[in-house]
């Protein structure tokens, strides 16, 4: 399951994070956000307990979604040890996403 | 590998509405769709004008139905990109031509008939910053970042019937939604252009072409000339909008069917391809129109036309 982020809890859940984080930037009226919604959700199954997945709703968490300038959702964020590692923008294929993870994970 | 009787590649309205008709109609069908069912008629808000639904009808709503129906009759739908097709002539005897598809993940089908409905994608402006400000204020889709530019500035590029309804769309969010076209007139139709013209927070900047994207990090403003005078001005904006046509999904099949100069692909009025056997339906097609309406009816034509050839191909043996 995916881990809901907030401006509170992400520097916890993401920043302090062991484990390679990956973050959806997404919003409920955003319609390529809920066609890879589902897509999203099975990577955060696939990789539970090598990779964190989180969403994080720009409108509730202004903060958060600022900081990292998110003009373009769905936005997706790996990071690793506190720090941006990459960044994809768009209604990503699976399979690209996957591919990233990957390479994060070095697979 | 997986055989099937009919390969679909794309899920919009065209893709689903020939799958739905193959698949009731018994045939093995393979729907695979890159991202997820729904094209880009799922990033409609409004439909207004596909009959049947006087209100107007969300676009996700329509394909979700269209998806639902289809599925019924057992359409299997899987995710995936198709990177490359193949015309096989390994049954060289009964002179039969199989398709193969492999998709990105590796994975390779084989088919008899092949459905190609795989729509268009934005065309891109091409001036400088574009490319880098994507995501950061560059964007090709209203209905999906309009919302993020709440009382910013904002321009939309383009003169037709989906640069205006963005432009409306985003004049709910935006301080001031600019709309920039390079015609003396706006290219869309009198009903497009009554509301824009009755809309108090839409400007109109005419006989202009944007010829720069500004801004490091993020999009500052863009750079734009007017095409009579040449005259250069810089408008202050922090989304850039750009609805300036499509370009069809087609890089896969080059040089396999015929396609216009632009990649659009050349049917008959069966929705056949140069190739038999290959079929393509939907926005992807070289035609007048591109709306939902008429994908649906040209998803049925090539839904049954492939029927038909599957038929020949598996009970006369010959082609």
């Amino acid at each position: 399951m995916e881990i809901v982020l907030n401006d509170k809890n992400f520097e916890e859940q993401v920043l302090n994070s062991e484990t390679p984080v990956l973050v959806d930037f997404w919003a409920d009226w955003c319609r390529p956000c809920l066609m890879v919604a589902p897509a999203v959700e099975e990577i955060s199954r696939k990789y539970a307990g090598r990779l964190k997945v989180g969403k994080l709703n720009v409108d509730e968490n202004p903060l958060t979604s600022g900081k990292y300038g998110i003009q373009s959702i769905p936005t997706f964020i790996f990071f690793k040890d506190g720090k941006v590692l990459d960044r994809a923008v768009g209604a990503m294929f699976r399979a690209d996403l996957e591919a990233k993870i990957g390479e994060i994970l070095n697979e | 590998m997986s055989k099937y009787d009919i390969i679909i590649i794309g899920g919009g309205p065209a893709g689903l509405t020939a799958g739905l008709y193959t698949a009731r109609s018994k045939m093995k069908t393979l729907l695979l769709e890159k991202v997820a069912p729904g094209g880009q008629a799922a990033l409609a808000w409004a439909i207004e004008n596909y009959p049947g639904f006087p209100e107007g009808i969300d676009g996700p709503e329509l394909m979700e139905r269209i998806r639902r129906q289809a599925e019924k009759y057992e359409l299997e739908i899987r995710v995936g990109e198709v990177v490359k097709v193949e015309l096989s002539s390994e049954d060289e005897r009964s002179k039969r031509k199989v398709e193969r598809i492999i998709n990105t993940r590796g994975e390779e089908y084989k088919t008899v008939a092949l459905i190609v409905a795989t729509g268009t994608r934005p065309k891109k402006l091409g001036v400088t910053g574009e490319e880098r400000l994507i995501g950061r204020g560059v964007s090709y889709c209203a209905t999906c970042d309009g919302p993020l530019f709440k009382n910013r500035k904002v321009v939309v590029v383009g003169g037709g019937d989906a640069a205006v309804e963005e432009a409306l769309f985003l004049s709910r969010f935006a301080e001031k939604t600019t709309l920039i076209h390079r015609r003396d007139e706006l290219r869309a139709t009198k009903i497009m252009r009554e509301r824009a013209a009755s809309n108090p927070k839409l400007e109109f900047m005419s006989k202009s072409v944007v010829t720069e994207v500004l801004g490091e990090t993020e999009v500052e403003g863009v750079k734009v000339r007017n095409v009579e005078t040449g005259k250069d001005l810089t408008l202050e904006a922090k989304g850039v909008f750009v609805h300036i046509g499509n370009i069809p999904n087609t890089a896969f099949l080059k040089g396999i069917v015929e396609m216009d100069e632009e990649g659009f692909i050349v049917t008959n009025e069966n929705m056949e391809t140069s190739v038999s056997g290959i079929y393509a339906c939907g926005d992807v097609r070289k035609k007048l129109l591109r709306q939902v309406v008429t994908a649906c009816g040209e998803g049925a034509t090539a839904g049954v036309a492939a029927g038909q050839y599957v038929q020949k191909w598996k009970y006369k043996k010959e082609i």
